[in-house]
């Protein structure tokens, strides 16, 4: 090579510098194929929607149910826990969005907000959320901690009766999955 | 060490063989005649121990394998079939396990002596580097082999641990979907972590030996933490220390095997006999003991993303340590303030422990801070201003005065 060096770029230069992009690029995109096979294969991409009944449901009552094989807490509110769920001022809130994928993502986290379904019905008494701390996705105890809402064992977080997060490490409140009602009481979702 | 030794070999086929493969002078050159300090006490036969120990593990894993099925839906009673039904399956399951226990029992006293000993300092920088990726990888290995038996506390083990990458910001999200090649953890997340959970042992076999190369270019430290400077000061590693270590090897062993044989489930956890179930996370989930110092510095920042960075920060300072503590004197033998400070770290590890395996409730979540706060401290502050202000102890001009001071021989 060191003969080359004070040489003008010649055909060789070209040719070497040709083939090692060549053969990088190649790499590259022949990477591609062994990265991508580990996301979500198509069988999992498919997974259907799921309807559930809501009215078996007596107050103060809560199942957790299966979607995309996560939990999904549906539970049946008390007067008490609605009426605290919206007295609590929005500035109290650790995460003051909705996170309510029916809703703009920017919505504020109102108790209202929290309940509404994809077509905008608001039933207060029934609070469908993904059962996920959105800490580290352990799943958090029912009627339990400080505001009575969730609490999640793993690492402490502390969720109220809304199921937004107010103590602890979880960034942000239960994640409410898309889901409309098909009539007053069933719901489907997905 | 140093140079080509050239061996005459008797042996026609050996002859043969080294003139095509000089396989067998350097493995005489190497793991026969290698010099070696004579000063060297049983805190060194720990990265021996260390790589027994791998052995072991990739022997009753390679045993394990032809009788589990990585499925959700058969992991967990393929594995209680090796239990129950297998020959002598109880005994290569609780060897495995166990194992990966006292690998890291090991390993841990192996990175401590380094600690004490100055041994990641010049010209042991790259060894030491190394050490540190084995460390990370085989924490990698044993979180996705504690995976597969699929029992309550392998799947939230692996749900909260596989969510630490949902803590970065933007991409966390797909990361976490990508690691699972799901929307939880799953059937395809249960394959790929037996997949690697196969693979990775022999990564760690290649590191290993990257390590014992770099141990061979510069040589071994040594409990005074001074240079070898004549032949007096060093024995041939066979028979000296070849001797030493299976000693000290079959001690370990009396020990790791009480536990295999009369209570091979106490560093375990009795929820991991119930099969892992995605709708309800145990009341307690804690990771298994050698984890705990980590899982407590992730709990104590009160934050998503401060937890993670801190936890991972913990490793990564390692690999800086030969540039933190820059006192040219190796040996806390002779470095009074420092080794005060290092019996406070072992202290602060172990209690750190304590705090990962207690529910992040009262008391012990700003126990865990100011444990934590230490842990950084002492690399960060303590070490820079130590190698400033520390007046070490008068040192012996060589190993073998050393030894001869103390009545040895
Ligand atoms: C660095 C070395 C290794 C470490 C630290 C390690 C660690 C572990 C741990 C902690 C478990 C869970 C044990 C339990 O609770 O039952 C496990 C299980 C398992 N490992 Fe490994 N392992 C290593 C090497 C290997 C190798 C090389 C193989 C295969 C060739 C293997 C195959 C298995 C299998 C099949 C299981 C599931 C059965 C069981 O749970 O006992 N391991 N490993
Ligand atoms: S997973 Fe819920 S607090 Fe960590």
């Amino acid at each position: 090579m060191t003969t080359f060096i004070d040489q003008e770029a010649s055909r060789r230069d070209f040719l070497f510098i040709a083939t090692g992009t060549v053969g990088a690029a190649g790499t590259a995109l022949a990477l591609w194929p062994f990265i991508d096979q580990m996301n979500p294969d198509a069988s999992v991409l498919a997974l259907a929607s799921t309807e559930f009944d809501m009215a078996p449901l007596a107050e103060g009552q809560g199942v957790t149910i299966k979607w995309r094989g996560k939990p999904v807490f549906i539970r049946h509110r008390t007067k008490e826990e609605i009426e605290k769920a919206k007295k609590t001022p929005l500035a109290e809130l650790k995460d003051p969005v909705a996170r309510n994928a029916n809703l703009p993502p920017d919505a504020p986290a109102t108790d209202e907000n929290r309940v509404k379904d994809a077509t905008g019905k608001v039933n207060e008494k029934y609070l469908v959320q993904i059962g996920i701390c959105t800490h580290l996705g352990c799943v958090p105890l029912g009627e339990a901690g400080e505001y009575h809402g969730w609490f999640c064992p793993c690492h402490g977080s502390v969720y109220d009766t809304a199921g937004r997060i107010r103590k602890g490490p979880a960034p942000r409140n239960l994640d409410i999955p898309p889901y409309k009602y098909v009539s007053d009481t069933k719901i489907v979702i997905g | 060490m140093s140079g080509h030794a050239t061996y005459e070999f008797k042996n026609p086929i050996v002859r043969w063989i080294e003139a095509r493969l000089p396989i067998f002078s350097v493995m005489k050159a190497q793991a026969m005649d290698f010099p070696t300090p004579r000063n060297l006490n049983y805190w060194w036969t720990f990265g021996g121990i260390a790589a027994t120990m791998l052995v072991m593990q990739i022997l009753t894993g390679i045993v394990l394998v032809m009788h589990y099925t990585p499925h959700v839906s058969m992991a967990f009673d393929s594995v209680e079939g090796i239990m129950r039904d297998v020959n002598y399956g109880w005994l290569i399951r609780w060897l495995h396990a166990n194992g990966a226990s006292f690998f890291f029992i090991a390993v841990y006293i192996h990175m401590f002596r380094g600690l004490y000993y100055g041994s990641y300092k010049a010209p042991r920088e790259v060894l030491w580097m190394i050490g540190v990726l084995i460390f990370l990888a085989m924490m990698a290995t044993a979180f996705m082999g504690y995976v597969l038996p699929w029992g309550q506390m392998s799947y939230w083990g692996a749900v909260v641990i596989t969510n630490l990458f949902s803590a970065i910001p933007v991409v966390g999200d797909p990361i976490v979907q990508w690691l699972w090649g799901g929307f939880s953890v799953g059937n395809p997340t249960l394959q790929r972590f037996f997949s690697l959970h196969y693979l990775l042992p022999f990564v760690l076999a290649a590191l290993v030996f990257l390590h014992i190369w770099a141990l061979h270019v510069v040589g071994n430290n040594n409990p005074d933490g001074i240079d070898v400077k004549s032949e007096q000061d060093t024995l041939p590693f066979h028979p000296f220390y070849t001797m030493k270590d299976l000693y000290a090897i079959l001690v370990f062993f009396l020990v790791y095997l009480a536990f295999v044989f009369y209570s091979p489930w106490y560093l375990g956890h009795a929820i991991n006999f119930a099969k892992a179930d995605p709708m309800v996370t145990p009341p307690h989930i804690v990771p298994e003991w050698y984890f705990l110092p980590f899982y407590a510095m992730l709990r104590a920042v009160p934050d998503k993303l401060g937890g993670v960075v801190v936890m991972f920060a913990s490793i990564i300072i390692l690999f800086f340590l030969p540039w933190l503590d820059r006192s040219p004197v190796r040996s806390a033998r002779y470095r009074p303030l420092y080794r005060f400070f290092f019996w406070l770290l072992v202290i602060d590890g172990i209690f750190l422990g304590i705090v990962g395996s207690q529910p992040p409730e009262g008391w012990w979540i700003p126990a865990g801070r100011i444990a934590t706060t230490w842990y950084f401290i002492h690399f960060l502050v303590v070490l820079p201003l130590l190698s400033q202000i520390e007046r070490p102890k008068p040192m012996p001009a060589s190993i073998t005065e050393a030894v001869l001071s103390r009545g040895g021989h």
